[in-house]
């Protein structure tokens, strides 16, 4: 879907919303309030570049509303990425510690009042969606959004498991199989669209809703625990809190 | 008497954890006899660990209390499954309660477990929280990276993360392993059985001349013991200060002009000669004190 | 992955703590030893990624039980390809490990 589209639909005409080759910006509102949207988009591979364009853009909006009294405006991150950007010279100026950078920034963010969002569109993978997606207080998967590590290929090749094995064991269980709604079962991502239905701008202001209303702190494990998709996480954990 | 030099390298998670706290101090949570397997790896036919590949408990460093979490690189590439990973944001989330002096992570890993992919995933994140959560309440959170796994994935980014990232040469650290980047992008672009390559690019040294890494130490247990105990010594904060918005700015500064200094580098060569390292050819051969002895010595590190 | 557990006669191995030894990679084996119920018998559940080779752990397990008193032991193995060699000296690690005072 084009971004025109999916902008329009979310935050209505007249949006500040931009796409720059793989980054998104600008102003928008949801429910009459305003918000600050930051993200990756078009299976972006994210590289350091794009990396700190998301953590700039943080750290902006953070700066801006520190100057201004009033509540800080949420954050909504669009997540669109099939994951970090493979390249030698990535490694050696540590991609990795640009993500790290970059989830400092989202902290940062949340710490300071800003309510965080993210909104999955199209592709979400592995490091790409590490970095800054998953730290929202609130995922909200768009209709057709993909959500994985790895494709299940490829987990073949590497694991040396058959894929007519993963094929069939990906039906019965949500814990390696690409999808969406296996995050969802697992208490990664707390809403997933269907096509259709309500009008994208009421979804999301009531998702905004939900997040200020709701703990921020990382509720994930005991979600995934609710809703069968994950059921040893929260137990695990429990058991070293009491040892 | 004199002691043995153990090989961090070589040694298990366990070997490494009793090499590294006071003796007797460590008590283990979760420990092997609780038999908390992996049923994803079970249901995959794969061979299961007690532990699930990870040792986590409580220890004193030096007299100082800690929590620690040592992965096991050999097991399944210290890869982080559904248990493993709750083991650890168990860990992080006591030392909320606790309240440690330190936690300490001995990353040997992979990344995510790809038999529980989505699982792992999901634990990498929460441990990303974790560990920020920990800092923000005023405890550090030290990396110790020496295993032949090293810090890859997103263990890459949680260890990007710490207060302290305590390297040897032979650890390497980064984000995407050389084999899959060879495999996706060619041998020109990552000949991942170039080993001297490989190191240059994510290995120790090349960390500590960037400033990703904090300490470089030899392959050497009490070396790493020294340098813990040497954190805990200067008395490091957590990142109460990293929460303030002017050190993220800088942070952000630095990393871009680090992106330009180096638009052209692929190998960790020109890193050392442009930090200006008298013989970059040798710097792979030095040990940590001379390494640690010319750095010092040159002007303000390449780093953010 | 093949299962199964072997029953042992012995004589008490006074067994202090429990002990782990050995790490679950290609070729190696970890052993698990704790104080279980009977001390005339030693149990021994064994985890294998190795099919059809039960007569060789029989073997081997019996060996370890002639070698050691191991009796009131309840060990748990989880291997992946071990040979008997290296089965038999992980076997005889935790045994020691489980009888010392030292953690």
């Amino acid at each position: 879907m084009s971004d025109v589209i999916v902008f329009d639909r979310l935050f209505g005409a007249g949006h500040g919303v931009e796409v720059h080759g793989h980054f998104v910006r600008g102003r928008a509102e949801v429910a009459g309030r305003p918000v600050a949207v930051i993200g990756t988009w078009d299976s972006a591979a994210v590289d350091g570049d794009l990396a700190l364009a998301v953590s700039g853009a943080i750290l902006e909006v953070v700066a801006e509303d520190a100057k201004r009294t009033g509540t800080p405006r949420p954050i909504v991150f669009i997540a669109d990425t099939e994951g970090q950007e493979l390249s030698r010279r990535e490694e050696l100026l540590g991609l990795n510690g640009c993500f790290a950078h970059v989830a400092r920034c989202v902290d940062l963010a949340r710490r300071r009042g800003h309510p965080i969002l993210t909104l999955i569109h199209g592709r979400a993978v592995s490091g790409g969606f590490l970095a800054f997606g998953m730290l929202a207080d609130r995922v909200c998967a768009l209709p057709g959004a993909q959500v994985r590590v790895m494709d299940l290929r490829a987990m073949s090749r590497v694991t040396k498991i058959a894929l007519d094995r993963l094929e069939g064991l990906a039906k019965e269980s949500p814990v390696f199989a690409p999808g969406a709604d296996n995050y969802w079962r697992m208490g990664a991502v707390d809403e997933l669209w269907p096509e259709g239905g309500a009008d994208w701008d009421e979804r999301l202001a009531g998702a905004l809703d939900a997040v200020l209303s709701a703990s921020r702190t990382d509720g994930r494990a005991a979600v995934g625990a609710e809703r069968g998709g994950r059921t040893l996480a929260a137990q695990v954990a429990a058991t070293v809190l009491a040892a | 008497m004199k002691t043995k030099r153990v090989s961090y390298f070589e040694a298990s998670a366990r070997t490494r954890v009793a090499a590294l706290v006071d003796e007797a101090s460590f008590t283990e949570f979760c420990p092997p006899e609780l038999r908390l397997t992996s049923p994803h790896l079970a249901r995959l036919d794969a061979p299961v660990g007690f532990d699930d590949g990870v040792v986590v408990g409580r220890a004193t460093v030096d007299g100082r209390a800690v929590l620690l979490a040592a992965q096991e690189g050999k097991f399944n590439g210290g890869a982080v499954g559904e248990v493993h990973g709750a083991k650890i944001r168990g860990l992080l989330e006591r030392a909320l309660r606790d309240k440690p002096e330190a936690v300490l992570l001995l990353v040997d890993s992979g990344g995510v477990r790809l038999h529980e992919a989505n699982a792992g995933l999901i634990a990498i994140s929460e441990i990303m929280r974790a560990v920020l959560a920990v800092q923000a309440a005023g405890i550090p959170v030290i990396a110790l990276v020496g295993g032949s796994c090293g810090a890859f994935g997103g263990m890459g980014i949680v260890t990007r993360l710490c207060d302290e990232v305590l390297m040897s040469e032979e650890g390497r650290l980064g984000l995407s392993g050389p084999e899959v980047i060879e495999t996706v992008k060619g041998v020109g672009e990552f000949d991942s059985r170039d080993r001297s390559l490989v190191w240059r690019v994510t290995g120790g040294k090349l960390r500590r001349a960037l400033g990703e890494a904090t300490g470089l130490v030899d392959d050497d247990a009490a070396s790493f013991r020294e340098a813990v105990i040497a954190c805990l010594d200067r008395g490091i904060t957590g990142r109460d200060a990293l929460d303030d918005l002017e050190v993220l700015q800088a942070a952000q500064q630095g990393l871009q002009r680090r992106r330009e200094r180096f638009a052209e580098t692929r190998d960790g060569l020109e890193v050392w000669r442009s930090a200006g390292f008298p013989d970059p050819q040798a710097v792979p051969m030095l040990t940590a004190d001379a390494f640690n002895t010319q750095l010092a010595g040159l002007q303000a590190e390449v780093q953010s | 992955m093949e299962r199964f557990e072997i029953k042992l006669p012995a004589q008490p191995a006074g067994a202090r703590r429990t002990a782990l030894c050995g790490v679950v990679s290609s070729g190696n084996l970890e052993v698990l030893v704790e104080r279980g119920g009977d001390d005339a018998a030693c149990t021994i559940e064994v985890n294998t990624s190795a099919h059809g080779f039960r007569e060789i752990w029989e073997a081997v397990l019996a060996d370890f039980a002639k070698r050691h008193s191991a009796g009131g032991l309840r060990i748990a193995i989880n291997d992946a390809g071990a040979t008997p060699a290296v089965v038999s000296l992980r076997l005889d690690q935790a045994f020691e490990t489980c009888r010392s005072d030292n953690p």
